[in-house]
C-alpha cells in the first residue's frame, strides 16, 4: 500500500516542473500520520506539519477543502511554525488537497513547490489523483479487513469442529456417551483453568496419547 | 458495491423469511439462496463455508431437497463447489452429461439421479482468503446468460459481505451469529464419529474421515447415516476389540 501511495505522490510531483508531494492519512482515532512522499524534502514538510500542528495539509484535513496557491512568504501568520521552515527549505508556495470519502475526510495530500501557480484545471487534476488514492486505500483496507474476518470465522468454526471430534475421542476411549464426554472435557478444562477449545485441541492433535481427563 | 450488487442486496433483503429460518447470518444466507434460485432460473442453490483447511460445511440452501446434494460434496470430497474454492474461479458445467461424470465420478451421477442437469459454482473469496462457494443447480442443461453470470457473481459478493459483516459483529472467538450451529452443529455426529473412529483405529482424525467416507461409499449409504450409527455404536471400525 505504501508503495502505491509513493507512486501516487511521485505522479503528482511529476505534474509540476518543480514540485514535490506528500501524503498524510488519519488513523482510527482521526489523528494524521505520515504515509508517503515523492522525496525527502516533501517528507520533511509533512512531518513538520504533524510535529508543530499547523500547515496546509492540516487545514485541508480540517476544512475538507483544498488549500491552493498560498505564498509561503506571506503565510507566517497563518502557519507560524510551518511557513518559515518550509521557506527555509527552499519552497515558495504550497497547496493541499483533502482525501475525501463522501462526507468524511481520511487524509490530505500536500504539494510543495517553487513558483507554482495552480489554475482551476490543475487543482482539479490533483484532486482527482487524491480521489484515486482514496479508492485504492479503501479497497486495500476492505480486503485486509475481509481476510482478517475470514480467518476469525474459520478459527471459530474449526474450534467447534474440534470440540465435537474431542467428544467422540473421549466417548470412545472412556466408553461414555458424547454428552458425558463433553462434561468430562469441560470439567477438566475448568479444574485446570484452561480453555475448552484448547483442551479439545490437545485431545485431537495429541492422539493417540490421551490426557487423563479424570485425574489432573 | 456496484449497481448490480446493490440490486442483488435489495433482492435478498426483500426476500421473505420462512418458518424454520435460522437467526442471523445463516438466515440471511438462506434468503439469499432463494433469491438466487429465482433470479438465476435455478432449481436450487446452496452456500457452503470453509472452516479451517480441510473442514467444510453447508451454511444455507434454497430448499431442503438441496441440503443433501450440497452436503454430499463434502461426504465425497469432490464436486464443483470444492473445485471452485480450490481454483478460486467459477466452475461452469452447463451440461452434466458432458464430461462431468469422469470429473466427479461419485458426485455427478448423484446429481443426475436427483434430476440436476447443469451446475455452476462461484467461489466466495476476498483477497487471499477463501470463505466458501455458492452453488447453482438447474434441472435443464444450458449455459447461464451473461446477465445471469454477472448476477451470480453479485450474489456471491453479497454472500461474502453477509458473512464478513456477521463476523465483524460476532463476539471475539465466536463465529458469526447462527453460523456455527448451521455449519457445525447440524453435523456434530459426523465430527464425533470421526473422533470415535480415530480412537478405534488409532489414526489421526483426518484419516478417520477418509475411512468413514470409504465405508459409506462401499456400503452405498449416506455419510451422515454411517456417522449416526458409529455414535450410537451400531457400527465399529474396531471389530477385533469391541
Amino acid at each position: 500500500m505504501v508503495e502505491f501511495l509513493q507512486m501516487l505522490t511521485r505522479r503528482v510531483a511529476d505534474l509540476f516542473d518543480t514540485g514535490e508531494a506528500g501524503l498524510l492519512l488519519a488513523d482510527h482515532r482521526d489523528r494524521l500520520t505520515f504515509m508517503a512522499a515523492s522525496d525527502e524534502s516533501a517528507r520533511l514538510m509533512e512531518l513538520f506539519q504533524l510535529q508543530y500542528g499547523d500547515g496546509p495539509c492540516l487545514d485541508a484535513f480540517r476544512t475538507a477543502r483544498p488549500v491552493t496557491n498560498v505564498n509561503l512568504a506571506a503565510a507566517t501568520e497563518k502557519w507560524p511554525q510551518f511557513a518559515p521552515r518550509a521557506a527555509q527549505a527552499g519552497f515558495e508556495s504550497v497547496h493541499a488537497f483533502p482525501l475525501r470519502l463522501r462526507k468524511e475526510v481520511i487524509g490530505a495530500m500536500g504539494v510543495f513547490g517553487s513558483t507554482t501557480e495552480l489554475d482551476e484545471t490543475d487543482a482539479h487534476i490533483v484532486q482527482s489523483l487524491a480521489d484515486v488514492a482514496v479508492i485504492g486505500l479503501l479497497q486495500e483496507r476492505a480486503i485486509r479487513r475481509g481476510e482478517a474476518l475470514t480467518g476469525q470465522l474459520q478459527r471459530a468454526l474449526n474450534s467447534r469442529i474440534v470440540i465435537e471430534q474431542a467428544k467422540g475421542i473421549v466417548a470412545q476411549a472412556s466408553s461414555v456417551t458424547p454428552d458425558a464426554a463433553f462434561a468430562l472435557i469441560r470439567d477438566f478444562a475448568r479444574r485446570n483453568n484452561r480453555r475448552l477449545s484448547e483442551v479439545a485441541d490437545t485431545i485431537v492433535t495429541g492422539l493417540p496419547d490421551l490426557p487423563d481427563l479424570v485425574g489432573g | 458495491m456496484d449497481e448490480r450488487a446493490v440490486r442483488v442486496a435489495r433482492l435478498v433483503a426483500a426476500e421473505p423469511t420462512r418458518a424454520g429460518d435460522r437467526r442471523g447470518v445463516a438466515g440471511t444466507l438462506r434468503r439469499l439462496c432463494s433469491a438466487a434460485e429465482r433470479e438465476l432460473s435455478a432449481s436450487g442453490t446452496g452456500v457452503s463455508v470453509v472452516a479451517g483447511s480441510e473442514m467444510r460445511g453447508v451454511a444455507a440452501v434454497s430448499g431442503p431437497a438441496y441440503e443433501a446434494l450440497e452436503e454430499l460434496q463434502f461426504s465425497l470430497g469432490e464436486g464443483p463447489c470444492l473445485e471452485a474454492i480450490a481454483r478460486r474461479e467459477p466452475v461452469l458445467v452447463p451440461d452434466l452429461l458432458d464430461g462431468a461424470m469422469r470429473r466427479w465420478p461419485g458426485y455427478a451421477p448423484a446429481l443426475y439421479d436427483k434430476g440436476v442437469r447443469a451446475v455452476f459454482a462461484f467461489p466466495l473469496q476476498i483477497g487471499v482468503a477463501r470463505l466458501g462457494a455458492l452453488d447453482v443447480f438447474r434441472d435443464e442443461a444450458g449455459s447461464l446468460t451473461s446477465a445471469e453470470f454477472r448476477d451470480a457473481l453479485s450474489f456471491a459478493d453479497v454472500a461474502v459481505t453477509t458473512l464478513l459483516d456477521g463476523q465483524a459483529d460476532a463476539v471475539p472467538g465466536a463465529a458469526a451469529d447462527g453460523l456455527d450451529d448451521e455449519v457445525v452443529g447440524q453435523r456434530a455426529e459426523l465430527f464425533q464419529a470421526q473422533g470415535m473412529v480415530a480412537v478405534q483405529l488409532t489414526v489421526p482424525v483426518a484419516d478417520a474421515l477418509a475411512r468413514l467416507r470409504a465405508y459409506a461409499y462401499a456400503e452405498d449409504r449416506p455419510l451422515g447415516d454411517v456417522a449416526r450409527d458409529v455414535v450410537a455404536r451400531r457400527i465399529s471400525f474396531d471389530s477385533g476389540r469391541s
